[in-house]
């Protein structure tokens, strides 16, 4: 009997639960386009592709929740073979990702139909990606993370261009495409040296494989390791390969820039974050430097950048590169600190693209296809309650006491002060004081009265219950994470402490 | 439990704040009381600390700590010592002057009278942190309502100058936020304690740090609050800020945001770093004389009223540093009475030229003329501003500027003799100044000026009052100064090598003590 038992081939056991939140929001995503096809009528099609993208989401916020409850009282695991790790930060992250969907949603729900685009189709695509960027945070190996970055990258890729009649979308969409296939062409090399080197996909046995021996050649793990970072270094617009950032991020349309901006960066810095802290974990003398060389480089890019831009899309867009450098900060920092700094930098930064392009898209209005900063001028006047919201989101990506944005930098300086990476730190700092200069600009504009004989910008639209709702939970998430940050960093402390599969 | 009164005066303006923000717009008389009640309230609650206050005493007082968030490791511990009073105690008078003095305000009166309480709550809390990181919180967030101030109700190249005084300071405290944590990781490291505590800090720094690695915080404070002074050569936003903004913040940025530099110096500079102070006190000593006689003399070519005082208070501020970094009993007391005197005097003027260019809407000293005809009040309410500024004896400015002198002089003597000469070069800028536009035989519209209302003589003379009062009588001062200073200067001492000269003139009782303990060694 027991040799009968031991001849079975043995099938891993799948855990259900630890695939539960990318499972639901991909059957959710099928599940629309299925709706779509059975539903004759095209205006109802959409009201019901709705409901099923908030019941989705809600069921994979509940799974995660899950999750997170059932790791707190039995640790962190592993399930698939080792292939997906479930633990405090696969949740963490997917729980930010979850929740900038949701909010990336609530931006398109009235923009679809303003702008007659095909609704069901745009909620498939958001569903498609943000399954890949949940299985991305939990991807513990190579090739499940190769897997997910294209269920995420596939799908932003056609939302990037979705609007087709605005020649700028469909400019972004082609950019996005030609470079991210590129870079993921790129990543996949990496991972193929890598396992070359050390003889595994699977990122726990790589580290352990590291720890263990000492390479005789590291010149494959070194280019391997180079070239994955080429790849998420793409995805996260870090600097240098951030130069398809402004062009993407203006030409998209607003909700999906939104979404790219908080839930595209989180993901992709999961990935980023797994591959260094535990592939490669036991060589951090070696990536160390990399990272700080492109923390460095996307601060100065990022800041630099952005004061020359004279469209708000295109100086958010600079600005995310800038804030990739301050997340590169807390990944330099290596250790406990650094991680739980990055995780805490990912989703206050999150929340705050979100209302900050919530903003842009009511002032840029109908067609999406104008962003300039001359827009905004006299804004405080004309709609006080929108400028005023969007000011303390400015002054919360500068950084100011009291708002997010100062919680999350100071949690990397600290970090980054703790690793004895003081340089680094205060360039970090300096860069700050030179995105201040653009988000004041910005401010500046807003309170500039539109002189007489001007012609006045068009004036913004009526904010949708959506977008209203994103603005005030963006706004309300800033002051409150600002006066009692206890909470999210908590939080953001047991992630850490519940990683390592 | 005791009443927590210094957190009552940082949430008080800032409640106020928010009372004036719920109020509708166009009711602007209920926003300028609500503003005005609030800022009395505040005035109220501080006096009510200083009658408690323990004169003779040198820890902090009315402590209270509590936990903010415990995994950062930051406190919320504010307390006031004899450094921080009169700090204290001038952001509660220079704000309902301020607020009185703006009723003029037409534009947006409601956004203005709450920024205005905002920038108070923000002061306080800077001047009352015990803890590096609440100090800097309240540091940065201070910098946000004088920007909107600046640039939303200032005049001319407003825009321009608000940038440029948020940049300036957001830049000069990349520095210091990065030495915060490093002061924090380093003590961390060697006792396994994460704190931002003054108080435990300050006990371990000294012996704790490297000597090179506190040269470099020394360096990196030194940086962030040099900036604030405004220390030559990082005045240059200082001229243009002071010129734009409106008068209530000309006020307030002269009178109290600039002491945040110097009392950054005293309060964290000295007591955390005394090893590389003494031995670097040179450096900011020779900056600050720079400043001195620069300030002045630049002062003296300006064709702006505004811009005249601008610069003269980086000469005022000039002697500040120096009392401060002539590391003496009598060169801090003298630091810290002239921060008062400064902001009370300064206060004065800007409040004067704001009442002139509201009646004639210019400031160029060439334009006026003969104003003590029509306006003898005003006339002689400024002579007796500028020489209270000026520091003659009787004014409270004589007193903090000779005692810093003083303690200059004891210690670092050439300084002292150069520095003393921006006495007379003061002398010369305002009084030039007084005479170009207050005497001679007025034309076109100077002859008609009206002087000063009753509404704007409650803004001057409480100001000036004080100052001739302390200049007469600066004993209530010095003795609550004194302890807290003595504190500082011991500290040093017993962490270095240093020995400061033994104190004479202001403690007058103990000195003949002084000389027979010498003779006995």
């Amino acid at each position: 009997m027991s040799a009968l038992a031991a001849a079975r081939i043995t099938t891993p056991g799948i855990d259900w639960l630890s695939i539960a939140p990318v499972a639901i929001l991909g059957f959710t995503a099928v599940a629309i386009v299925l709706a779509r096809a059975l539903i004759r009528k095209r205006p109802a099609a959409y009201p019901v592709a709705m409901g099923l993208t908030v019941l989705g989401l809600a069921l994979a916020a509940v799974a995660l929740l899950a999750q997170w409850r059932r790791f707190r009282l039995e640790g962190p695991y592993q399930s698939l073979s080792g292939m997906v790790a479930v633990d405090g930060f696969a949740a963490f992250i997917g729980i930010v990702v979850v929740f900038a969907t949701a909010m990336a949603v609530l931006l398109a729900s009235r923009y679809l139909v303003r702008e007659r685009l095909d609704g069901p189709e745009y909620l498939t695509l958001m569903l498609l990606s943000s399954a890949g960027m949940v299985a991305m945070a939990s991807a513990n190996d190579l090739i499940t993370v190769f897997v997910a970055l294209e269920i995420v990258s596939i799908p932003l890729y056609v939302l990037a261009a979705f609007d087709r009649r605005r020649n700028a979308s469909l400019e972004a969409g082609l950019k996005y495409f030609l470079l991210g296939a590129f870079a993921s062409a790129v990543f996949l090399y990496g991972v193929a040296l890598t396992y070359g080197a050390t003889g595994s996909t699977n990122l726990t046995l790589i580290g352990r494989f590291l720890a263990e021996n000492t390479l005789l050649h590291e010149g494959a793990l070194l280019a391997g390791l180079a070239l994955m970072l080429v790849g998420l270094g793409f995805k996260v617009a870090a600097a240098p390969f951030q130069m398809w950032t402004p062009d993407v991020y203006e030409g998209a349309p607003t909700p999906v820039t939104a979404f790219m901006a908080s839930a595209t960066k989180a993901a992709a810095f999961a990935a980023l974050l797994r591959l260094l802290y535990t592939g490669l974990g036991s060589s951090s003398a070696d990536w160390r430097p990399i990272v700080w060389v492109l923390a460095v480089l996307s601060l100065l890019v990022g800041s630099i950048g952005a004061v020359v831009q004279t469209d708000v899309k295109r100086m958010l867009a600079y600005s995310s590169i800038n804030h990739a450098g301050f997340i590169l900060i807390g990944v330099e920092a290596a250790g406990d600190r650094g991680l739980a700094a990055s995780l805490t930098y990912l989703a206050i930064y999150a929340f705050l693209a979100l209302g900050s392009f919530a903003i842009v898209g009511l002032v840029t209005g109908r067609g999406d296809s104008d962003s300039a900063l001359s827009r905004f001028r006299g804004l405080t006047q004309r709609r006080p309650a929108l400028a005023y919201a969007f000011v303390l989101l400015l002054l919360a990506q500068a950084g100011v006491p009291l708002t997010a944005g100062f919680v999350a930098k100071f949690r990397v300086f600290a970090a980054a002060v703790a690793g004895d990476s003081y340089l680094l730190a205060l360039i970090g700092m300096l860069t700050a004081a030179i995105a201040a200069f653009v988000y004041l600009r910005i401010v500046l504009t807003m309170f500039l009265p539109v002189e007489e004989g001007e012609a006045a910008p068009p004036a913004p639209l009526r904010a949708d219950p959506g977008t209203s709702v994103v603005i005030v939970v963006a706004c309300a998430l800033t002051v409150v994470v600002g006066v009692a940050p206890a909470a999210l960093v908590h939080v953001a402390e047991r992630a850490t402490l519940l990683f390592r599969g | 439990m005791t009443f927590p009164v210094l957190t009552t005066l940082i949430i008080l303006p800032l409640a106020g704040a928010i009372a004036t923000t719920l109020v509708s717009g166009k009711r602007v008389e209920s926003v300028r009381i609500i503003g005005q009640i609030t800022a009395l309230a505040t005035l109220g609650v501080t006096l009510w600390m200083l009658a408690d206050f323990g004169t003779g005493r040198a820890g902090y007082q009315f402590l209270s700590d509590h936990s903010w968030s415990s995994d950062l490791g930051i406190r919320w511990i504010v307390g006031v010592d004899g450094i921080s009073l009169f700090m204290v105690v001038l952001n509660a008078i220079l704000t309902p002057i301020a607020l009185l003095a703006s009723q003029r305000v037409e534009v947006r009166a409601k956004a203005f009278t709450a920024w205005i309480l905002v920038l108070e709550a923000a002061l306080m809390g800077a001047f009352l942190s015990l803890d590096l990181v609440l100090f800097f919180v309240f540091f940065e967030l201070s910098l946000v309502p004088m920007y909107f101030l600046i640039a939303g109700w200032g005049h001319g190249r407003r825009q321009y100058a608000a940038m440029k005084f948020f940049i300036y300071t957001m830049a000069g405290s990349a520095f210091l936020l990065v030495g915060i944590l490093t002061v924090a990781y380093l003590h961390r490291d060697a006792t396994g304690l994460l704190t931002f505590d003054i108080r435990v800090l300050q006990r371990w720094a000294p012996a704790g740090l490297a000597p090179a690695t506190a040269a470099w915080l020394f360096a990196a404070f030194t940086i962030a609050f040099a900036v604030k002074v405004p220390l030559f050569p990082l005045h240059t936003w200082l001229p243009d800020a002071h010129t734009e903004a409106p008068t209530a913040g000309s006020v307030i940025l002269a009178g109290l945001m600039l002491k945040l530099g110097t009392y950054g110096f005293l309060r964290f500079v000295l007591p955390l770093f005394p090893d590389p102070t003494v031995r670097y006190a040179w450096v900011l000593l020779t900056l600050s004389v720079i400043g001195i006689i620069y300030g002045a003399i630049v002062a003296a070519m300006q064709p702006d009223l505004k811009r005249l005082i601008a610069y003269s208070s980086i000469a005022h501020l000039g002697f500040v540093v120096l009392g401060i970094f002539a590391l003496t009993q009598q060169g801090l007391d003298g630091a810290i009475f002239t921060m008062l005197s400064h902001g009370l005097t300064t206060g004065v003027l800007f409040l004067i030229v704001g009442f002139l260019y509201e009646r004639r809407h210019t400031r160029l000293i060439a334009d006026f003329g003969g104003l003590w005809k029509a306006a003898p009040v005003m006339g002689g309410l400024f002579v007796m501003t500028a020489f209270a500024s000026v520091g003659l004896p009787g004014f409270s400015g004589f007193v903090g500027e000779f005692l810093a002198l003083l303690g200059a002089f004891l210690t670092h003597r050439w300084f002292a003799v150069v520095a003393a000469s921006g006495v007379i070069l003061a002398a010369v800028y305002l009084l030039w100044a007084v005479q170009r536009v207050f005497t001679g035989v007025p034309e076109g519209e100077n002859a008609t000026i009206r002087d000063l209302s009753v509404r704007e003589l409650t803004c001057v003379v409480p100001l000036l009052g004080l100052s001739l009062f302390l200049g007469f009588y600066p004993r209530p001062v010095l003795d609550r100064i004194g302890p807290s200073v003595k504190a500082v200067v011991t500290h040093i001492e017993r962490s270095t090598g240093y020995e400061a000269p033994s104190p004479s003139a202001p403690e007058a009782e103990e000195s003949p003590a002084g000389p027979e303990s010498e003779e006995a060694e």
